[in-house]
Formats: C-alpha cells, structure tokens, sequence
C-alpha cells in the first residue's frame, strides 16, 4: 500500500517572546491513498497547526514528512509553492473566495500558477468540469455576494479540484455552515473521494461531521492520542434523500 | 508565469475597485501632464530664440553706446552718449567687416491721411536689409544719397503699413507725417513675424539715421551700430578689433571700462537661451514635485491595498502562488497604474500645450524626447513605489496571511 501522506516524528514549537508553544509534539501518522480522514480534537490541541504542515503552508521544526513517497519537510518556500499548487487543494472554513469575482474565474486560479501555460478557452474547460463536479455550471457567472453559504463553499471545493490534486485538506469546511448545507458539503466530499479516489483529509471539531469519514483521528496536546475507523458511517446522500425536503430546490 | 498572464490579474485586480484605481491614477496623470506642459513651454521658447538667430543673422554684432557694467553714473544701454557716426564708419573699414548701419531709435507718432499709428522710427543706414538679410516687397530702401543729406523718406515695416493705408493703395510715394513733418514713402519692408520674445519686427518704420539725428531730435549721437561679419566664423574676431578700435578713438585708458558694448548675436541668443533653460529647468522640477506626490499617491494605494487584501495574498499563495509571483502582480499592478496615468498624462499635457498656444499665442512644442523621460520617469515611479508594498505583499507567510481578519 501506498502512503499518500506519512508523518515521522513531526514537531512544530511556536516561539512567542519568551514562551515556547508546543503546537506538535511529535505526530506520527500515515494516510493511505483514498482515505477519508476526519481530524478531530479539542480547540488548541495542534489539528490546524497538522494541516497547515501536511498542506505545504508550513515547515515542521524537526520531524519528517512523506507526500506520494516525496521528502518535502526541508524543500524551499518555491518548492512547497509548486507542491501546492499542484497536489493539494484547500477548502476553507471562510471560503477564501475573491469578491468580485465570478465563480468561474474564483475556480481557475489555481491554473494561473505553476506555469500551466494554458490556453483561456482550455482553462475555461477545466473550471466547468470541476463546477460541473459541485452542481454549479448555472452559477459560474455569478459573484460570491451573489452566493449562499453553501454554494460559495462548493465553488472553493471545485477551485481546490482544478488541478488533479492528490489530496483535499478541509479546515472546518462546515464551520460557517447550517446543518442541512452541511450535509451538502460532506455528500460532495464523500463522492469526490468515492468515485475520483482523492484522499481527504477534513478537520472537524464536531463528531457528527467526523462520521462521514473512513478513519478518525484525534488530536490532544499536540499528540495523536486516537486513531481508529469509522464504524457506523454517516452517508450524506442517504440522508439528504430522507430529509423531507427535495435537496435539488437549492 | 506568463508577463501576459500577471498583466491580466493585474488588470483585473485594478478592475475590481474602479474609482481607486481612477483617483490614483489621477495623481500621475496631473504629474506628467505638468512635467509635458512645462517642458513643452520651454522648448518652445528656445526653438523660438533659435528660429530668432537664425532670421537675425548669426553674423550679426551689435555695438551700443553705454555699458551697464560701468561704475559711477549708471547709464542704461544706448542711452550714453558716447557713439557718433564716425566711430560707425571706423568700424566699417575694420577687416573682416561687411556691413556697418548706425542706428538712432525712437517712438514716433505716424500719420497719413486720416490714419494715425504710434510706432518705434529706427534710424539707421543703407545696408539694413542686407545686415538683417530682410528683403523688400515694395519700393525700395532709401540711399546713400538720401543719409548724407538727411532726406525725409521712410521705409514702412509690414504692420505700419496695414494701418496706415488699405490694402489697395500703393504707399510709396506717399506722404506721411512723422512727429508733425513729412515723410515720402520710398518702400515698404517684407513681413518678419514675431521676433523671439513677442515683439512685432514688423512694426517699424525705417528712416535715414542722419534724419533721426538732425530733424527729429537734434542730437549728434547714435545708440547702436549693427555690423555684420563676413563670415559667421569671424564674429568673436571682429568683435574684439571692433573693441580696440573703440577704446582707441573714445581714448579710453587700459583699465578703464569700455563706455560702450559689442556683443555678437550669439552671445545674445545664448543668454536668453540658458535663461530659458534655466526656467524650463525650473518649471519642470516643481512639475516633477507633483509626479513624486503623484507616486507616493501610488505607493500609498498600494499599502492599503496590501493590507486589504491580505486574505487573498494568503489565498493565492496556498493555491501555489510564489513569493515572487505575488510580488509581480503587485509591482505589475502600480506600473499598470503608473503607465496608464503616465500615457494619458502625456495626452493631456499634449492638449494643455496646444491650447496654451492656441489661446494665449506662446510658443510650445512637445519633443518626443520629452514624451520618453515623462513616460520613463512614470514606470520609473511605478515601480520605485510599487516596489515596497508589493515585497510587503510577497514577504506575507501564508499561514498568517489567511488567518488575517
Ligand atoms: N502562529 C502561531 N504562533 C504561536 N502559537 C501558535 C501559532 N499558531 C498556533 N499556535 C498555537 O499552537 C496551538 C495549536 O493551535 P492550532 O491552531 O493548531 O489548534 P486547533 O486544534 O486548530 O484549534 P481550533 O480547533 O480552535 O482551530 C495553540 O496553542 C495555538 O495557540
Ligand atoms: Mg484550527
């Protein structure tokens, strides 16, 4: 089996004035491709700190991390950028949308960097298809002010997916949601990993959220102290088909 | 990244908050349109002065009785009394001499018939209009004849001649009256134009200066002799013999100051042309404190763009943006700013020359090299202040960057 993500070891220490702040005191982890990993735990026990350093955002302080095989704990600021660009997509808990921007130009971003050197007609291509991917074709004019919660979320998932990643990183994507969009959202990341085998990797701090994952682990101190599967998993589809509502009035 | 493709997001981030982008940019337009209009002042103002030397004669000396350099009794230029017409023919049988004309000047009141005109009555000599390479349109200029007896008969300047009689009449052989005598036309002048400073060479009337002297003023002395070199090499010499031979006739002791001046035409010309350097210089620097105000306008825009739009910097930068992609699209976007500014600033100061001459008649002429500088001097700007805030923006750590609130 192939690790996507492996983790050896992984220290992060914040140093504030005089204070040490342990955020990551040693994390040993490994995720396998396809997974659907919810990352769970208290506020402050290092679940933002993991992703910013499993997502390239960051370098651990010592410790070793694995992306598809790749050493990339030492790489240089342009090496991770370029490693971003191309094997992480990131989903937000506050969308981190451009305003006034069309949904559609929100989601080709991603191909603006790492010398893609696409044509306009071509990149145009790819942000329908992966709009497609989250049911927003109709919506790939309109300007986040001009989206719900859910469908802004939706949009910075199919912004995420432009470019093939290897794994989605999710900070409480569900955070700014209510309970009907979230299921919403969830359905869309289960069938992303479900029929395009992308590993997810979704930080919660609620459980229920948790549920619709394969695994879970949980976060305390800046330590793994959990980690086990998900054994009632939670469906989004199912759900959505018995809520009374039609989920397509949206 | 493609410079097309920064180009474009950098557009389209200036897209996005229209009215900024106009006002800063209007900081830039009013700075180039400044340094343009300026500079095109002055250029104008020299083509002028050269066009002047060049009309003038650059062989031309210019020898006028007085100095203001002279200690004791200040006298202004010409008003001494210290050139006669002998020293005019000393002058005249100097080497490398051509022609000599003495010159006596004054305001006169002209009349013919029931027209009436206040004008400058030079007099001067025969060979004027070969000094002042000036051709005639009608009649010709008085003669030799007409100096040595002190002949009343006046040679008109275009303008005098348009206001004293309709453009039918044939004016020479004509009577008319100068200071209450009378004058026969024997000429009119051709039309010279503007002279560099404004003045209307064609409002004259020339006279024997033997007849200035005996019937108009009754004085003996002569303000100016006009020479000209044989050739435009020789000027500085004849200047200098010119001087000697002046010293020696007015027996001026050595050390003594000359009671007279000798300037070439050049020496003229090239005074008032460092004078307007001078001013173009200066207009062009206090219009240069407006493009700096102009670029800090920028600069200033492009901090609080910064700081606005940290969350995106952030964004850009999870989504693979490097540091120096970041840093471009900022540099990119105040040089757009700038640019645009600039090009339009140059139209601008394009027109406001054009109108400058048109509604109050000064020369201007916008030089391409002007247009480069100014245009240079915009990206210049623009990435000079653009610089800062866009190495701000590229400096952000992304983490940080998309927590900012
Ligand atoms: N840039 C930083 N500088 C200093 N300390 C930091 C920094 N970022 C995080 N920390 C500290 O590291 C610890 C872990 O923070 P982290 O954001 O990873 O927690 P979290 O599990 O995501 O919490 P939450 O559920 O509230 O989002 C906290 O104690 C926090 O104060
Ligand atoms: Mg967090």
């Amino acid at each position: 089996m192939s690790a996507v993500i492996s983790v050896k070891n992984l220290v992060k220490t914040y140093v504030v004035g005089e204070v040490e702040v342990k955020a990551l005191r040693g994390v040993n982890l490994e995720v396998q491709r396809g997974e659907f990993l919810a990352v769970a735990g208290p506020s402050g026990s290092g679940k933002s700190t993991f992703m910013h350093i499993v997502g390239c955002l960051d370098r651990p302080t010592s410790g070793q991390y694995f992306l598809d095989g790749q050493d990339v704990s030492r790489m240089s600021k342009d090496a991770l950028a370029a490693v971003r660009n191309k094997k992480i997509g990131f989903v937000f808990q506050g969308f981190n949308l451009l305003s006034r921007t069309s949904a559609l130009d929100n989601v080709e971003l991603p191909l603006l960097y790492g010398g893609g050197g696409m044509k306009t007609a071509q990149r145009h291509k790819r942000a329908m298809e992966v709009l497609n991917a989250v049911g927003l074709v109709d919506r790939a004019d309109h300007h986040p002010n001009q989206l719900s919660g859910g469908q802004q979320q939706r949009v910075a998932i199919a912004r995420a997916l432009i470019n093939n990643p290897s794994i989605l990183l999710a900070d409480e994507p569900t955070g700014n949601l209510d309970t009907k969009t979230s299921i919403e959202v969830m359905g869309i990341f289960q069938r992303l990993n479900r029929e395009r085998g992308i590993t997810v990797v979704l930080i919660t701090h609620e459980m229920d959220i948790a549920e619709y994952g394969t695994r879970m682990v949980t976060f305390r101190d800046g330590l793994v102290v959990a980690d086990k599967g998900i054994t009632r998993r939670r469906i989004a589809q199912d759900e959505l088909a018995a809520l009374p509502e039609p989920a397509e009035a949206v | 990244m493609s410079v097309f493709m920064i180009l474009r997001i950098a557009l389209k981030a200036l897209g996005r908050n229209k009215m900024r982008t106009a006002l800063t940019m209007l900081g830039m337009i009013i700075g180039v349109a400044a340094v343009i209009t300026m500079v095109a002042l002055g250029t104008g103002a020299q083509t002028s002065i050269e066009a002047q030397i060049q009309s003038a004669g650059t062989n031309m000396i210019i020898v006028s009785a007085g100095n203001f350099n002279m200690g004791g009794v200040r006298q202004g230029q010409g008003n001494a009394s210290t050139l006669i017409p002998e020293d005019a023919q000393a002058i005249a049988q100097l080497p490398g001499v051509q022609y000599t004309a003495s010159q006596s000047n004054m305001r006169g009141q002209i009349v013919a018939g029931n027209q009436n005109w206040n004008t400058q009555v030079q007099g001067t000599d025969v060979d004027l209009p070969l000094i002042r390479s000036w051709p005639l349109k009608e009649g010709a200029f008085f003669t030799p004849q007409d100096v040595t007896t002190a002949s009343k008969v006046a040679v008109l300047g275009a303008v005098v001649r348009d206001q004293l009689f309709d453009p039918m009449t044939n004016p020479v052989g004509q009577v008319i009256r100068i200071s209450h005598q009378p004058f026969t036309v024997v000429g009119v002048m051709g039309s010279k134009g503007q002279s560099g400073m404004g003045q209307d060479q064609d409002d004259v009337v020339f006279v024997p200066y033997t007849t200035v002297l005996k019937k108009l003023r009754g004085i003996t002395n002569i303000q100016q002799v006009q020479v000209s070199a044989a050739s435009a090499g020789e000027t500085t010499k004849v200047a200098d013999n010119i001087a000697q031979v002046l010293r020696v006739r007015h027996k001026i002791q050595p050390g003594d100051p000359d009671d007279f001046m000798v300037r070439t035409m050049e020496e003229m010309a090239n005074v008032r042309k460092e004078a307007t350097q001078t001013m173009t210089a200066l207009l062009a620097s206090i219009a240069g404190v407006s493009l700096l105000v102009g670029g800090i306008g920028i600069m200033n825009i492009m901090l609080v763009s910064v700081t606005e739009r940290t969350r995106e910097i952030g964004l850009r930068m999870a989504i693979g943006a490097r540091g120096r992609d970041v840093l471009l699209q900022f540099l990119v976007e105040a040089v757009v700013l700038s640019l645009f500014g600039g090009g339009i600033g140059i139209a601008l100061g394009f027109g406001v020359a054009q109108g400058v001459t048109l509604w109050q008649g000064w020369p201007t002429a916008v030089s391409s090299n002007a247009v480069l500088v100014a245009f240079g001097f915009a990206a210049m700007t623009g990435v000079f202040f653009g610089f800062y805030p866009a190495r701000k923006a590229a400096a952000l750590d992304p983490i940080d960057a998309l927590r900012f609130e």
